[in-house]
């Protein structure tokens, strides 16, 4: 297979930050989570939880409430304002003050024409939505006391709010509240200690609600009664969440805990019906905050950053991928871009970016030291990238696109930025140089911006059709698009050379070989092609791998392929990696049929040398570096590794709620 | 008014033993099965009225309040467990073997339907099959709301068979990860929803609901316990779940809410739990021979406790000169008190004083030596730990008996006395002076004397007097004689002769070839012999006075003991599997009684224990237990049950075979019954009327007849046999009367006081084997 020299990094202090909302819409099957730092990821149901977008963060932002309504996604947090997301563009569509304080929930009506947010003054506040904009309505409420959660009646008549100690159901036609459910404060606090209602749901016929006694109490809609109280946990219930046919319910809890409860019949097959508490899943170390029912999973997510899903067996008929528990703990793009000719490494943190330098002259060893590149502004970096020369570094965040010269000599190195980028360049998804380092490609929603760089300056030259995913060998340039469309521009020519076939999975990654011009796209249900772009269609070897299908230990992993490279020495080989393992495969060997094993590294080398040719296969999977954030190959046969172990993420994560293992 | 759960019923060996559950008393005993009880429950019919099944194929019906049998009704198979239910009324519901299948480890569950007719015996013909493949655990089926289901766990799978639709559902819980022991062990069924509690391997409980759907049946994961859930019980109400395990905690489950209430520290593991129909009660019953009797707040209102079996008797069985009582290791750390005469725990003395804790292969303290003083003042006692491991930890631990607090004291712990194990201790016989003497393995005996009065603030303490070797051999046993004016040390092959007081080598006396296993110096008139036995199976006599061998015998000795209060000698020998006891006086070649295949197997342990008032029996071959009666343990585990062929490690303790030699015994071991508690009420009731022990046996005169030296012994006259038999006969039938007495004595109570409910207690067979030695009450002193 060949012998590369490893350059392991693990100083990249990349800090996943914690889940605080989450909303799943089930007309689309997309589910949005926003994150502290206040930006937003838009993940795929439909294709394995596939991370389509990601609107970046801004400073100061929070989001504390999610809410869809039909294909447009609204978010509010405690600054008090009310934002739509531009899921197209990646950034804020607008941004309306509710005038009420921090809000700490919105919800929206069944019928998706107005939205309820509600206030730290104590106030439920109607927005109508517009087209282009929400318009305020009406207030409701308006006594002391913050408004922590909110659920709205499926006839849209009413609505549950969350308050201190209680919760008021409001009725929507005459603006009052209607009742008052005085919610008891918990033994375990003292009684001066406030109860806070963190969750309601508003069933059909009962309210549900979540609260930091760690109890979720059932109540009768009509007369306001508490008809069951479940003791869930000694700390808080943080979330709620509710299948569509009001048959089973889950609650987050303090302790890191998912507990279902199914609404059973007391006895078999009468009409009687109970809320049981059935079962308890723990998958976090941390607060499970937020919580979100997909049908056949359930979603969670909290203070420990990562995404649980959790797949619900009983509805499930057959094994499959989707019936195996899934952690989402990376991001599933690169946030690592790496000089290959020049040795450096650029690490794109959100509010800034770390540039390692090699200064030693040897090859083996890469001594490295850091440049910090502050950001000005408050919005986070969006994508970032480095010129294979090592002369230039751009990045991009929402308001606007940068462009440095680094230039060194000797020891010192000097950061100059490069003035006067051209204007239609403003904000980029995505940032690529030519591999001569002469044009920087900047996509945006609808087309691929062309700029040329010179020593002097840069210039721009073209602007090309859409994309998000981008590739470029000098002659082509591939770009995906969250359609999972690709097209393939001629650079020499500055136009549109021809698109691939669209599959029905997103474009995890992808790569255009250096030599062969070969288009090699991994997609986020593990599939790979290989598309010849002289010849405008796929290769012999993509279709054998279609024909002769993947093996199945391939087809489970969790995590999608990030990214894709070459080895130059070797024109066969491809390496391609995601967050647990990077694989080399070798074109030139068979593919492994279903029944071989998969991986066999440890098995070829019992073998004699003559008879390993037979049992090799196109696959060489090494699972050495965990969890990875970056496999690239530089130009003198090292490969460099970036891994950010977990447990450097776990222990700067703040200190879970305090839990008796043993004992009673 | 309200119903008082008066009575308890537990299966007990092949009787099933009526207990009061406020006086904690043994009331009477339902007898007449002829094999191992395997379930008990109550006629759903007649609260006052009571099924129990056996191994033995039969039912029986009884009315336990006065100890009646009612009905007979004979299966044919030997029955597992037994159910009944409200709702089918004249079916019994039985675990059999499958017929099908020769291989017997293979259950199945069948309805009986009961004939209705008058007669005693019934023969039932009609079995309907079920359900098959049952785990033999009994506590793995039970009856779900108003008996419209059953459910029944084995291996990995639950069956829910609902009589309505005759169609079980089954439910397979999730294998999630590698290693999970998921394993059921125990069901029980919500009585009044439609939930079924299942007990698991993992220490988890799951409650399972909407099991009639083929995959949306979901369950709730209770997890307290850390090892095995034994047993499960829901409360007639439905309101709270017990469930116990090995940690002996029962835990309260609150059925809707997720509480729960703990009762810990109940002794040893929790092998059976039952609600009295009023749930006012609830009855565990311990691994340790122990049931506690539970109010419903929690609170532990009787203890019935019978004899402690441990793992093994570690400690030879050595009896308290004050108060009379046998003492052995019972809990592990503990010394209990057993009164023989009583047949009742007297206390446990905590040894080791250290809170036991229950863990899989944790290594515990185990207390392992202890002998007594001449008076029952001073008791020494070694305890050691490490097993398994080659360094073991051994400590020396002298007591005193403190007069205020009626308890042994700690007077002085010796750690690491020795280097290496100990292999005997003995006190010095009589009270003029306190000496200890142990030997080890490391090669030196010690004598350890009590201080003088000055020495500590705290009263004299133990310290070590003399540290004695002979030629780097291991010593292996140590005897005074009776003045004490000698002590014997053997050393492998030699036995070595001191004189205590100057600690000076008097003499060696030795008779190769074979190492010296038991050690014995002979009493009142035959003091002047020593006698030995050997592994090479030899029985020497010395006379101490010429120093010479008197006489030697070649048996296949196992076991020798001295009765302290005559010159007698009791010897033990294993030939063909089978015991033989013979007792003889040292200067008598002639044995004084003999009796050929006494029980199979080895016997463990045994000791003469001292009357309390002498008999006046003239009968020459029972003359010798006229002053002491001899008790002795065996390996129960032999092979007593052809059935089972699993043979179990832990060797179950003390069933005490009475000296009584009965043919009727000896039946009973045969099919697999331990001794029982029977025989033991035999001997307490009997005491005074005790039948001449008239058993020859022709296997020790001719094992005699063949041995060097020649001794001759006469051939009683068969007659004699004939007669004593008869006599024996009478006295058994005098005896019958007498219990009789007493059940009348009883009924009368029990109709006095309330109408009773009372509650089943069912084992499983093998757990009936190893439990039922209990000793659980004592026959009140007639």
């Amino acid at each position: 297979m060949g012998e590369f020299t490893v350059h392991r990094v693990r100083f990249f202090h990349y800090m996943p930050s914690g889940i605080c909302a989450m909303a799943f819409n089930r007309r689309t099957e997309r589910l949005a989570v926003a994150r502290t730092d206040g930006s937003v990821e838009l993940y795929s149901r439909t294709d394995h939880f596939f991370q389509e977008k990601v609107v970046p963060g801004r400073q100061q932002r929070s989001i504390q409430a999610l809410c869809w309504v039909g294909k447009r996604l609204f978010g509010a947090g405690l600054s008090g304002e009310i934002a739509e997301f531009d899921l197209d563009n990646l950034r804020l569509k607008f941004s309306q003050d509710a005038y009420g304080g921090p809000i700490w929930s919105i919800v929206c009506n069944p019928q998706g024409t107005h939205l309820a947010a509600g206030c730290e003054d104590g106030t439920v506040k109607l927005f109508e939505i517009l087209e282009d904009q929400i318009r305020f309505e009406r207030n409701m409420g308006g006594q002391k006391g913050r408004i922590i959660s909110l659920a709205w009646h499926s006839s849209g008549t009413k609505i549950a709010a969350g308050m201190i100690d209680m919760i008021k159901v409001f009725d929507l036609d005459s603006g009052n509240a209607v009742q008052r459910l005085l919610v008891e404060r918990g033994s375990r606090m003292q009684q001066s200690q406030e109860c806070v209602v963190w969750s309601v749901l508003f069933l059909s016929d009962i309210i549900v609600s979540g609260d930091s006694a760690g109890k979720v109490k059932m109540w009768d809609v009509n007369t306001g009664t508490l008809i069951k109280n479940h003791q869930v946990t000694e700390w808080d219930v943080l979330t709620l969440s509710v299948s569509q046919d009001e048959t089973s319910l889950f609650a987050g809890t303090s302790e890191g805990t998912v507990v279902q409860f199914q609404l059973l019949d007391v006895v078999l097959g009468q009409e009687e019906k109970e809320w049981v508490r059935t079962r308890t899943f723990k998958n976090h170390t941390h607060d499970v905050i937020a919580l979100a029912e997909a049908d056949t999973v359930i979603i969670s997510g909290g203070m420990d950053t990562q995404l649980v899903v959790r797949p619900l067996l009983d509805k499930l008929d057959f094994k499959s991928r989707d019936s195996s528990l899934l952690k989402i703990l990376f991001p599933q793009r690169s946030l690592v871009s790496c000089a290959k000719k020049a040795g450096l490494l650029l690490f794109q943190y959100p509010t800034h970016l770390e540039l390692w330098l090699k200064t030693c002259p040897s090859v083996h060893l890469m001594c490295l030291f850091p440049v910090r590149l502050g950001l000005q502004g408050e919005d986070h970096v969006c994508c970032s990238a480095v010129a294979p020369c090592g002369e230039w570094i751009a990045y991009s965040t929402t308001s606007g696109i940068r462009l440095y010269r680094l230039q060194r000599d000797n020891k010192n190195v000097s950061i100059t930025k490069v003035p006067k980028l051209p204007k239609v360049l403003r904000h980029a998804h995505q940032l690529c140089f030519s591999p001569d380092s002469s044009h920087l490609y900047g996509t945006t929603s609808s087309a691929v911006h062309v700029v040329a760089l010179t020593s002097a300056g840069c210039k721009f030259e073209h602007s090309l059709k859409p994309n998000s995913c981008v590739d470029s060998d000098g002659k082509f340039l591939a770009s995906a698009n969250s359609n999972s469309e690709i097209h393939i521009y001629n650079m020499h020519k500055l136009k549109a050379h021809c698109t691939v076939p669209v599959y029905r999975s997103g474009v995890s990654a992808m790569g255009i070989h250096p030599e062969t011009n070969n288009l090699v796209i991994v997609h986020a249900d593990h599939q790979i092609f290989e598309f010849s772009i002289e010849q405008m269609q796929y290769t012999d070897w993509s279709r054998r791998v279609q024909k002769e299908g993947l093996h199945h230990v391939w087809l489970e992993r969790d995590t999608p392929v990030i990214n894709v490279t070459f080895n130059p020495q070797n024109p066969n080989h491809v390496i391609l990696h995601d967050s647990y393992m990077f694989c080399i495969i070798d074109q030139s060997l068979p593919l492994p049929d279903r029944k071989s094993q998969f991986h066999n590294q440890l098995t070829l080398k019992s073998l004699p040398e003559a008879e390993r040719l037979k049992h090799s296969h196109a696959f060489k999977e090494c699972k050495l570096y965990q969890p990875l954030l970056c496999v690239d190959m530089l130009e003198n046969q090292s490969l460099v590794v970036v891994e950010r172990p977990l447990l450097d993420i776990t222990t700067n994560l703040p200190a879970p709620v305090r839990q008796k293992k043993f004992a009673t | 008014r309200s119903r008082i759960h008066k009575f308890l019923l537990c299966a007990s060996g092949d009787l099933v033993k009526v207990f009061s559950t406020s006086t904690e008393e043994w009331v009477h005993v339902l007898q007449g099965h002829t094999n191992v009880v395997t379930g008990i429950t109550l006629n759903p019919a007649n609260q006052l009225q009571v099924y129990s099944s056996s191994a033995d194929g039969t039912v029986r019906l009884w009315d336990f309040t006065d100890g009646i049998l009612i009905k007979t009704f004979v299966i044919g198979y030997p029955i597992a467990t037994l159910l009944v239910s409200n709702k089918h009324e004249g079916i019994l519901f039985l675990v059999v073997p499958a017929k099908d299948n020769s291989n017997s480890e293979c259950l199945q569950l069948v309805a009986a339907h009961v004939p209705k007719t008058l007669e005693q015996e019934v023969e039932v013909r009609e079995l309907s099959s079920v359900l098959p493949n049952i785990s033999p655990n009994p506590r793995a089926v039970g009856f779900g709301r108003e008996g419209e289901y059953i459910a029944s766990a084995e291996g990995l799978k639950l069956i829910v068979y609902f009589f309505r639709d005759q169609k079980p559902y089954r439910s397979v819980p999730l294998i999630s990860s590698k290693g999970a022991k998921n394993t059921f062990t125990c069901v029980s069924c919500h009585p009044k929803d439609d939930c079924v509690a299942t007990g698991h391997e993992d220490g988890k409980i799951r409650l399972w609901r909407n099991f009639n759907q083929k995959k949306e049946y979901t369950y709730t994961t209770l997890h307290w316990h850390h090892s095995v859930v034994n047993t499960l019980c829901f409360t007639p109400e439905g309101t709270t779940l017990l469930s116990g395990g090995i940690e002996s905690v029962l835990v309260q489950w609150q059925y809707d809410r997720n509480s729960k209430y703990i009762l810990p520290r109940l002794g040893g593991s929790i092998t059976h739990i039952s609600v009295s129909a009023d749930g006012s009660l609830f009855t565990t019953s311990h691994s340790d021979n122990k049931i506690t009797v539970i109010q419903s707040n929690l609170k532990v209102s009787a203890v019935i406790q019978g004899l402690v079996k441990g793992e093994a008797v570690h400690t030879d069985l050595v009896i308290d000169p004050r108060s009379k009582a046998l003492v052995l290791n019972g809990k592990p750390g503990h010394l209990q008190f057993y009164s023989l005469q009583r047949d009742k725990q007297l206390y446990n003395l905590d040894i080791v004083q250290q809170e036991y804790i229950y863990q899989e292969g944790l290594d515990q303290y185990e207390v392992v030596k202890a002998a007594f003083d001449a008076h029952g003042s001073c008791l020494a006692t070694v305890e050691e730990r490490g097993k398994k491991l080659s360094d073991t930890e051994i400590t020396l631990k002298f007591w005193d008996y403190n007069e205020t607090a009626q308890s042994f004291v700690l007077n002085t712990t010796v750690m690491t006395p020795h280097d290496n194990r100990i292999t005997s201790m003995c006190f010095f016989p009589t009270a003029e002076t306190t000496m200890v003497v142990t030997t080890a393995r490391d090669g030196c005996f010690k004598a350890w004397l009590l201080g003088q009065e000055s020495d500590t603030e705290n009263g004299p303490s133990w310290s070590c007097d003399f540290v004695g070797r002979y030629h780097d051999l291991q010593p292996t046993n140590c005897c005074f004689s009776a003045d004490g004016s000698l002590l014997a040390v053997s050393f492998q092959e030699v036995i070595t002769i001191w004189n205590p007081e100057t600690w000076e080598l008097l003499t060696t006396l030795c008779q190769p070839p074979g190492n010296i296993k038991d050690l014995c110096f002979g009493r009142l008139s035959c003091s002047r012999y020593l006698l030995a036995t050997t592994t090479k199976n030899m029985l020497c006599c010395w006379n101490l006075l010429t120093c010479s061998l008197e006489w030697s015998t070649s048996i296949a000795v196992t076991l020798l003991k001295a009765d302290p209060l005559s010159e007698n000698m009791a010897v033990f020998t294993l030939q063909k599997e089978q015991t033989d006891l013979f007792v003889f006086k040292p200067c008598e070649p002639r044995p004084l009684f003999t009796q050929n295949a006494l029980c199979v197997g080895e016997v463990q342990r045994a000791i003469f224990v001292p009357r309390e008032e002498p008999l006046d029996n003239c009968d020459e071959s029972s003359l010798w237990l006229n002053r002491s009666q001899l008790y002795f343990t065996i390996n129960p585990v032999c092979h007593l049950l052809p059935t089972q062929a699993v043979i179990d490690d832990s060797v179950a303790v003390t069933p005490f075979y009475l000296l009584l030699g009965k043919h009727r015994q000896r039946e009973q071991e045969m099919c697999g019954l331990p001794v029982t508690e029977q025989q033991g009420r035999l001997l307490h009731t009997a005491a005074h009327v005790l039948p001449p022990a008239s058993f020859l046996c022709n296997m020790f005169v001719k094992s005699l007849l063949i041995s060097q030296t020649g001794v001759k012994v006469e051939t009683e006259p068969s007659e004699q046999q004939a007669e004593s038999e008869k006599e024996e006969e009478e006295s058994e039938e005098e005896m019958d009367s007498c219990d009789a007495q007493q059940d009348r004595r009883v009924q009368g109570l029990g109709v006095e006081t309330v109408p009773l409910i009372s509650k089943a207690q069912e084992r499983e067979l093998k757990k009936v084997r190893r439990t039922d030695y209990s000793w659980l009450s004592c026959l009140s002193d007639s």
